[in-house]
């Protein structure tokens, strides 16, 4: 079986963001980097499923700039069998369409049973990338997983809706995933295993040769949402602003009265 | 501007977010017609145009069914706009449309500002403009965004719309939440934890300031997912809609799924380590401070009280 995880490298969401000079993005300088959390599902996914079936060949692909093969030497780590590193500099710019196209003409011909992906990545947040890979492809996508179950060629899955409510779906392979938080728990890779993913494939393919169609929208501009004000912020030691909190329970809410 | 409208039905209901698609509508001053998959006997307040496809006959969630329904309705209504929920409903078909329409798909919209649509990026500590390209735009909308003031109504005039129902999809109905334990939405005091409580063990210290406060205590989606806590406590989108006296959101950065479950909140108390965190948007008071410092010390003085 055949089987293909994208990922995405993304910025830490706890960083102090900049606006970079075009004004249509966040400035990529003094970032710390790691894997989309989203994506460590779908690795995760693969890797069991290839422990369930033993005959299975796992690609993870990622695109990006140089940098973002730190991120796949640990989707490799965790157990992905061969790397494809889509470069491109100019990821920040693409959109949704761009990215699936990228990944669909990868895969054209490529014969994968199963693609997973992340539901959403958590800086640019579309949720489009998985459904639209799928169809160019012409293959079911079931989104928003939190549970699969393979057998002979055949996945149920549950997806998370609102509310905590699941919906049960089931499809037929070929067929995509989308990986919402909470699918299953991501391992750690281990050091023997982060020593012999460095001697797994990686290869680089350059982004002009798989993207072959025109953007659909593009950025106008990026800001910083207006603060809505009127909170009040408290800093200092911690034993005096657990005194500020009390007494300003005290006068605003009946709590403590 | 036409807009379309893609209304939503579950476990034989219509959901409420629908009204969040006509005070969308109404914001932008666009023509409206509306579809869904529904039930002819539970008619949503509407007034206009409703194409309506029978859900017992086509599946609640079926996306091969619905795509080619909602297909022949945009070849029908020919809008500038298709319009649905940022939900699990919309935003898996919205994708499958744009494709078969060549339209860009612009998701989450927040906001229009200058006729563009505004979405959030970074877990909303940014805000992006977006230029669509396309003749035809598909948007999806974030919950709570576009609330109306008022219900709307009116009795819509049905279209009926059919389709073949062959699918690659089987839909096997749904598996309710968990239910028994605590019920935070009957609480008025809630105090939460999020990632930033760091480890398993410390759940326990924001379960005793809950406690002094003689209160619940409540986690956000990663505690949950992580097994520090059940998923009963979970406040947010997939868990529970809280509206409290007084809410303490502890290391939780606020993430737009937490919010919407508990921006009705009256009073809102967060500590957060980041003074930039999106939780400070909704906080009434905002602690900055090491939270593993800063609860234990207001929990002993409450108990001294």
């Amino acid at each position: 079986m055949k089987i293909l995880v994208c990922i995405k490298q993304v910025p830490d969401m706890e960083s102090k963001f900049k606006i970079d000079s075009a004004g249509t993005w966040y400035d990529h300088a003094d970032l710390a980097w790691r894997m989309n959390e989203y994506d460590e599902y779908g690795v995760e996914q693969a890797v069991r499923l290839k422990e369930q079936i033993g005959d299975a060949d796992l690609t993870v692909l990622c695109i990006g700039s140089e940098k973002v093969k730190e991120t796949m030497k640990k989707a490799l780590a965790m157990g992905c069998d061969r790397g494809v590193h889509v470069a491109d500099d100019n990821l920040s710019s693409r959109e949704p369409y761009e990215i699936a196209a990228i990944i669909a003409e990868f895969a054209s011909d490529k014969g994968f049973d199963l693609i997973f992906t992340g539901m959403q990545s958590q800086d640019r947040g579309s949720a489009q990338v998985g459904v639209l890979v799928a169809e160019i492809l012409s293959i079911p996508s079931v989104t928003t997983i939190v549970n699969f179950d393979y057998a002979d060629g055949a996945v149920n899955a549950k997806r998370e809706l609102e509310g905590g409510i699941r919906s049960l779906v089931s499809v037929k392979t070929p067929a995509l995933f989308t990986c919402q938080l909470g699918l299953n728990t991501p391992r750690y890779p281990t050091l023997p295993n982060i020593m012999k993913a460095k001697r797994k494939e990686l290869i680089s393919i350059p982004s002009e040769d798989l993207l072959k169609i025109e953007p659909r929208q593009q950025t106008e501009k990026i800001y910083f949402p207006e603060k809505k004000g009127g909170g009040l912020v408290l800093e200092g030691d911690a034993s005096d602003l657990a005194d500020k909190v009390i007494q300003i329970l005290k006068e605003k809410t009946g709590v403590l009265a | 501007m036409k807009v379309l409208l893609v209304a939503e039905f579950r476990n034989g209901s219509l959901l409420g977010s629908n009204n969040e698609l006509v005070g969308f509508a109404q914001k932008i001053g666009a023509e409206s017609s509306m579809f869904l998959v529904g039930d002819t006997n539970k008619l949503p307040p509407f007034d206009g145009t409703l194409y309506l496809a029978d859900a017992s006959t086509y599946d609640e969630f079926n996306p091969d069914t619905h795509k080619k329904l909602l297909l022949s309705v945009i070849d029908t209504v020919k809008p500038d706009m298709v319009v649905f929920s940022h939900s699990s409903y919309g935003w898996d078909l919205a994708p499958r449309i744009a494709f078969e329409l060549k339209a860009a798909q612009v998701s989450e919209v927040v906001d229009v500002v200058d006729g563009l649509p505004v979405v959030p990026v970074c877990n909303s500590k940014l805000r992006r403009q977006v230029q669509s390209k396309t003749d035809i735009t598909i948007v999806t909308l974030q919950a709570g965004a576009f609330g109306t003031a008022e219900e709307p109504s009116g009795t819509p005039n049905v279209e009926t719309v059919t389709t073949e129902t062959e699918s690659s999809f089987s839909f096997g109905g749904y598996e309710e939440a968990e239910q028994g334990g605590v019920d935070l939405s009957k609480s008025d005091i809630i105090v939460s934890g999020g990632r930033g409580i760091g480890q398993a063990d410390n759940i326990s210290m924001i379960a005793a300031l809950a406690k002094a406060l003689g209160g619940e205590y409540g986690a956000s989606r990663p505690v949950v997912d992580a097994e520090w806590a059940e998923h009963n406590r979970q406040v947010g989108t997939t868990g529970q809609t809280v509206s409290p006296k007084l809410y303490i959101a502890c290391g939780i950065s606020g993430a737009i799924q937490h919010l919407a479950g508990m921006k009705k909140s009256e009073f809102v108390v967060a500590i957060n380590t980041d003074k930039d965190a999106p939780i400070g948007e909704v906080a009434d008071v905002l602690v900055v401070a090491d939270l593993k410092q800063f609860v234990p010390a207001l929990t002993e003085k409450i108990n001294n009280l």
